[in-house]
């Protein structure tokens, strides 16, 4: 296992990239710490498989840096790199069966038979495949070959890191849930570097200690499941992460007040920057509906089973807000604000509120 | 469940059964029909029972045609299959390079059969030909009208040069349509080359290899136009093949009862051997 530090890496698939935006990874610079898990978290096309790929070393960055415990390591090849990595389908080896698509990359690096042996056995174990060991790996289900996949990952007791690459995409729900709580326990019995790609919100924080999210190409915010859902750095965290995302609505800060449209709100402190366009961002956990505060008009109300889901309109925004599965909605609805959960941003950035 | 019964459905199939009727079934039996009976002339037939299969069988000339055929055909598939795997290995996967290969690959494929032999008999010629001139020149002594070495030789390389870019296609074909993901896995599985060949590479093209194989062995074993017009299937009989023979038995020697015999045979072993090469590479690693 290894620390990794990424840094200052740019990549651009582009032969003579000029533009910021011919760059598909603009630059990241950070550091995944040894035996940690960690997730990438973004949309579709924000760089996150360029950055696992730069890693993993399947591709080379035009700018920057690659460290592996502070060991340069951004000129070797993916086999001197030592990484293991899962990606998005399943890759098995058809004619092989089970038990030679696990000892495959042992193999090819010359492991003594009997260390192979008793490898691919505990793998298989931990995968939970051990009664198909000697199948044809070409008849399994989806989830088999995907855990096949995950089992090649898992085999190499002294690789630097483990990268997954949305692994868990082709799996049905239920198996997803599986697969991961036991990626969960291998880290935490074995201590690997984890580095897992999805834009599953729920998968990044349920699999990571911390979460990288990742936005056209660059890094927005790193912090654990719990930071990220309470002080989104950025307006794109804030309505990435979250069912519904983050309310925002644009109001003008004057000290400890914010004026959106005819209503005042009170802050819970002095913003500290007021230059750019502001906004303020509140979850729909934090929204209370009742018989107090500003009025709105109701537009709809979804009951998604455990709560409810209450859209209307403020001020002519629309605002979300969830309640309660018996909570009653009066016939005059009206707003407020829980103060704990009003963060103001300035040109999207999250800012910071003194006194 | 009842089923509804309607016999009048069977007027669907009729247009079908017309044709294939026609275009196999009543050709094959003519075949059939003439490999029993024997004529002399006049559109008057005898009943003549096995005796043209017996003959046919019992004649060297029969074996050693098929001989001839089974050899040359080994030696095709020998040749075209990795050398075509090879070439298609090879094949730049994206650029320029690749629209440039493909149509490389195809001209030899849409040059008509006679043409082909054409070109190449007179490539081959020593006194006018590029081919034989040079390799004349060089001091190797070349003649296909004479030495039956040479006439083989200038058969197969012929036949190289025409049939391996089908291979070629096929293979690319397989080749393409592997995901990028298998590369990379075996790169993070430190697999060598031959791995990625044997493992990855191999088992994709399976299904072309067969097409591949199946399509040059009966267009291989059931080969004519193309030494017909280059040897004319000598020097002597060495490059008489069956399809050569059987012509010059049936249109040569108007020996249509023996000829029909033939032509069922030959018939049956493309079949048998069809099947033998189908099953082979299907239940290759079906088994475990």
């Amino acid at each position: 296992m290894a620390r990794i530090d990424v840094e200052h890496i740019r990549h651009s698939y582009l032969p003579n990239p000029s533009k910021d935006s011919d760059f598909a990874l603009r630059e990241v610079d950070h550091t995944f710490e040894d035996g940690g898990a960690y997730a990438l978290l973004g949309p579709s096309g924000c760089g996150k498989t360029t950055l696992l790929n730069i890693i993993s070393g399947l591709l080379k960055p035009s700018h920057g840096k690659l460290l592996f415990d502070g060991k340069d390591v951004t000129g070797l090849s993916t086999q001197e790199r030592n990484i293991a990595q899962v990606f998005q389908f399943p890759v098995i080896y058809d004619t092989m069966t089970v038990y030679d698509n696990l000892a495959f990359p042992l193999r090819n690096r010359g492991v003594p038979a009997d260390v192979v042996e008793r490898r691919v056995r505990e793998t298989l174990d931990m995968i939970d495949l051990a009664d198909w060991a000697r199948r044809k790996a070409r008849g399994l289900t989806a989830d088999q070959k995907q855990k096949i996949s995950l089992g090649r990952g898992l085999v190499r007791s002294d690789v630097n890191a483990i990268l997954f690459d949305e692994p868990l995409t082709v799996i049905d729900p239920h198996m997803k849930w599986v697969l991961r709580s036991q990626l969960k326990q291998l880290h935490r019995r074995f201590g690997y570097t984890m580095v897992y790609v999805t834009h599953d919100q729920t998968e990044a924080l349920t699999f990571a200690d911390q979460v990288v999210v990742m936005f056209d190409g660059g890094i927005v915010q790193i912090g654990t499941p719990a930071e990220l859902f309470e002080r989104p750095k950025h307006t794109f965290v804030g309505y990435f992460i979250g069912s519904p995302g983050m309310n925002f609505m644009p109001v003008a800060v004057d000290g400890r007040r914010a004026k959106l449209g005819d209503q005042i709100i009170e802050l819970p402190g002095t913003p500290t920057s007021t230059e750019r366009a502001m906004e303020l961002g509140i979850r729909p956990e934090y929204v209370r509906v009742g018989r107090e505060g500003m009025p709105v008009s109701v537009s709809k109300v979804e009951d998604v089973g455990r709560h409810k889901v209450v859209r209307a309109r403020l001020e002519g925004r629309d605002v979300a807000a969830i309640v309660g599965e018996d909570e009653e909605i009066p016939a005059e609805p009206k707003l407020s604000f829980d103060p704990a959960g009003i963060n103001i941003y300035a040109g999207s950035w999250r800012v910071e509120m003194g006194a | 469940m009842d089923k509804t019964w309607n016999n009048r459905a069977w007027f669907l199939v009729l247009p079908v059964l017309v044709l294939v009727a026609f275009s196999a079934v009543i050709p094959l039996m003519t075949v059939v029909n003439y490999s029993v009976q024997d004529t002399f002339g006049n559109n008057q037939f005898f009943w003549n029972g096995v005796d043209w299969y017996q003959e046919l069988l019992a004649s060297s000339r029969f074996w050693e045609s098929m001989f001839r055929n089974l050899i040359f055909s080994a030696i095709i598939l020998a040749i075209e299959v990795p050398l075509g795997i090879f070439i298609a290995l090879n094949m730049p996967r994206r650029g320029w390079g690749v629209p440039t290969c493909l149509v490389l690959m195809a001209l030899p494929l849409l040059v008509p059969w006679n043409v082909v032999g054409t070109i190449w008999q007179v490539f081959g010629r020593g006194d006018i030909g590029l081919l034989g001139y040079y390799v004349n020149a060089l001091g190797v002594d070349y003649n296909y009208v004479q030495d039956p070495f040479d006439a083989w030789v200038t058969v197969i390389v012929m036949d190289v040069w025409h049939w391996t870019s089908l291979v070629v296609l096929l293979c690319y074909a397989g080749l393409v349509s592997i995901p990028d993901a298998f590369y990379q896995a075996a790169k993070i599985d430190g697999a060598s080359r031959w791995a990625v060949f044997r493992y990855i590479q191999l088992p994709k093209m399976q299904r072309v290899l067969l097409i591949a194989v199946l399509l040059r062995f009966m267009d291989s074993f059931m080969i004519y136009t193309e030494p017909f017009v280059v040897t004319g299937g000598g020097p002597g009989n060495s490059t008489t093949f069956m399809s050569i023979d059987l012509v010059k038995m049936a249109l040569g020697e108007f020996n249509l009862g023996q000829a029909a015999a033939m032509s069922l045979v030959y018939f049956l072993i493309i079949l048998l051997l069809s099947w033998a090469f189908y099953t082979v590479m299907t239940n290759y690693d079906a088994e475990r």
